[in-house]
């Protein structure tokens, strides 16, 4: 019994010790720098953060948004998962009663709901925000990767979690989703069929799916995102830099402070912590307020012999769908996004022209071509769109061509032709280095999808025609 | 063998090291392989043909006027009486994108409602992206009854005149 000390409070103070090892409450910068070490859930960032990056008009939160509205979905989807039973007799009543009868029922839905929509937008922006702040070139390059790898499982989520509700909208939007399978060559029928569980949506689809939706895909999520943000922790977070000053020697006092600025560290805690703590709560009240007063969407009860008129596919794959009237199914749901990840996934391990870590947009030139960039695609996509689908009809144009060839391979290498037109145009023109040349090709691309997009939600209504917005509500 | 052994760094041949080395990872290999294949075939779809995969006795010829077009919801598809009496058995699938797709009796064509495509009573394409006819099953006639096959389902890249069945 020697050592030991009887009394309560030493016995409280033992536990207490026993699951903090630093000794609280923390006094001074030193503690604290060891308190984020030495914590659980801190120790995902470094001890020292450089002031400068956090800047939040840097990085918007967008990462730690990301991470917040993970956690909301993580714990209304687990609350969820006790109200509802994933089959096809089940399902729908089960949400019904989740609306009317389960208390706070309807909130939690659209809590999870917003959420997980919100959150393909974050993902979205964060990769915008990164791309633009040259946050992906070397030593980040695979952390660019395991993004690319995030943004996709997050959509994978939203996809499997849509079927769930068993609507007339989940039904048919799956059904034209997975439909796109079908389309990739040898392995699109097959892969098809094990994800359906057969050969069209039903209970067995509705099981693979909970079964992606609430295991699979977040553990993925678990694994990748914690790999995401170890690296972030190694390859220290990059710091935002103003562009450089023209060369006036009155400026050149306020440029060795920036340069100080940049690299004076303070201590993650209280700093960065504190900037996190506010604005998830800010965020955390908004979503709330939201989520009260905007409801889920839920529509009749999923009809296998009835597809709604239009039958839209989730809004986030409007600009795919949008792609699929102009051009052939394998290009539209195959060719094009491949090309695409293809190039993101790539993109970071190009050779970069210019030192441009942390500045806006690589440099003044830079800001310029991406406008230049933005308005071209504003401008052009809507008017190929228009063109597309009153005046110009390929596959009667070249009645002897399959149509993978005229509404396929022509349109495409017309628009990979216009592609680099472009970019070779900004260089000559505007004697725009490479990095600013591609970034504006980049902005050509994402506005151009975001267009798309837009058409796709606001613009197609009866019959997937072209209407004006007020007409397609 | 036993020098290859005994030497271990001879240029050809195979220490008894290196040998084992490779068989462990050869067996690793099939341990992983065997394991995705025993995954895979668990997670293979338990029904073979969605709910409509049985032959549907439809009744007799005559019941069928000419020039109709019946939903069978049942079994997935229409029974189309063609005007010279022939009969065809059309999946109601779309073959763009797989949505349902409903008959319009004005004017007398099936419209897909998600992204317009437009077949004639036949399956033949009038309007894209659809790539190719509506699919179809087999029909029996037996003594006067109908009978479709939904078990057999027939893809085409045109539509023939010997995909009609007359009575």
């Amino acid at each position: 019994m020697t050592g030991i000390d009887p009394r309560p409070e030493a016995i409280t103070q033992r536990v207490v010790e026993s699951i903090s090892r630093d000794d609280l409450p923390l006094v001074d910068d030193r503690s604290r720098l060891r308190y984020v070490m030495n914590n659980l859930i801190l120790h995902i960032h470094p001890s020292k953060v450089s002031k400068a990056s956090l800047k939040f008009t840097y990085t918007w939160g967008l990462g730690g948004l990301a991470i917040l509205l993970l956690t909301i979905l993580v714990g209304t989807g687990i609350m969820l998962m006790f109200v509802y039973t994933p089959t096809p007799e089940t399902a729908y009543t089960d949400m019904l009663r989740l609306q009317t009868e389960v208390n706070f029922g309807q909130l939690v839905r659209n809590l999870h709901h917003w959420s997980g929509n919100l959150l393909v937008i974050v993902v979205f922006l964060h990769l915008l925000r990164v791309f633009f702040t040259g946050g992906l070139r070397p030593p980040r390059e695979f952390n660019w990767v395991l993004g690319v790898f995030l943004l996709l499982l997050v959509v994978g989520a939203n996809f499997t979690g849509y079927l769930l509700p068993w609507d007339q909208l989940a039904y048919w939007a799956v059904t034209v989703g997975t439909s796109l399978l079908g389309y990739l060559p040898l392995i699109g029928e097959p892969l098809a069929r094990l994800i359906l569980g057969g050969s069209e949506v039903s209970g067995a689809t509705l099981t693979n799916f909970y079964g992606l939706h609430v295991a699979i895909i977040p553990m993925l999520v678990f694994f990748a995102g914690s790999f995401h943000i170890w690296r972030v922790r190694k390859d220290s977070l990059s710091v935002p830099r103003n562009l450089p000053k023209r060369s006036d020697p009155t400026a050149s006092s306020a440029t060795v402070k920036a340069e100080k600025e940049q690299q004076e560290k303070v201590p993650t805690l209280p700093h960065l912590v504190s900037i996190e703590f506010v604005f998830a709560l800010v965020v955390l009240a908004l979503l709330v307020l939201w989520a009260s007063w905007v409801n889920a969407p839920l529509e009749a009860a999923a009809d296998p012999n009835h597809s709604p008129n239009p039958a839209k596919a989730a809004w986030y794959f409007m600009g795919l769908q949008e792609l699929l009237l102009h051009f052939h199914p394998m290009f539209g749901a195959i060719v094009i996004p491949a090309l695409a990840m293809v190039g993101l996934l790539v993109f970071p391990y190009l050779h970069f022209d210019s030192d441009s870590e942390g500045i806006w947009f690589r440099s003044l030139k830079g800001r310029r071509m991406a406008w230049v960039g933005a308005v071209t695609a504003l401008v052009v996509t809507p008017l190929l769109v228009l063109l597309d689908e009153y005046v110009l009809d390929l596959p009667a144009l070249m009645p002897s061509l399959p149509s993978v060839i005229s509404n396929g391979w022509i349109p495409l290498g017309f628009v990979l032709l216009s592609l680099w037109l472009f970019y070779v145009l900004i260089k000559a023109l505007f004697r725009a280095n490479r990095d600013e040349a591609r970034q504006s090709l980049f902005v050509v691309l994402v506005v151009s999808f975001v267009v798309l997009t837009v058409i796709g939600i606001a613009f197609r209504g009866e019959g997937m025609m072209l209407m004006l917005p007020w007409e397609v509500l | 063998m036993t020098q290859t052994v005994s030497s271990g760094d001879t240029p050809k041949g195979m220490s008894r090291r290196e040998f084992l080395h490779l068989a462990w990872a050869v067996a690793g290999g099939a341990a992983a392989l065997t394991t995705g294949a025993l995954g895979l075939s668990f997670f293979a779809p338990r029904i073979v043909e969605g709910k409509f995969g049985s032959v549907f006795d439809l009744g007799a010829v005559d019941s069928f006027p000419l020039g109709s077009v019946t939903p069978i919801t049942n079994g997935r598809f229409y029974l189309v009486r063609q005007q010279d009496g022939g009969f065809l058995a059309l999946y109601h699938k779309c073959t763009h994108l797989g949505c349902a797709v409903p008959w319009n009796p004005e004017k007398g064509q099936f419209i897909c409602p998600c992204h317009a495509s437009a077949f004639e009573s036949t399956g033949q394409v009038i309007n894209p992206p659809a790539p190719r006819p509506l699919d179809r099953f087999p029909i029996t006639l037996v003594e006067g009854q109908v009978k479709v096959d939904t078990g057999i389902r027939i893809e085409r890249d045109r539509t023939s005149i010997s995909d009609v069945v007359y009575p």
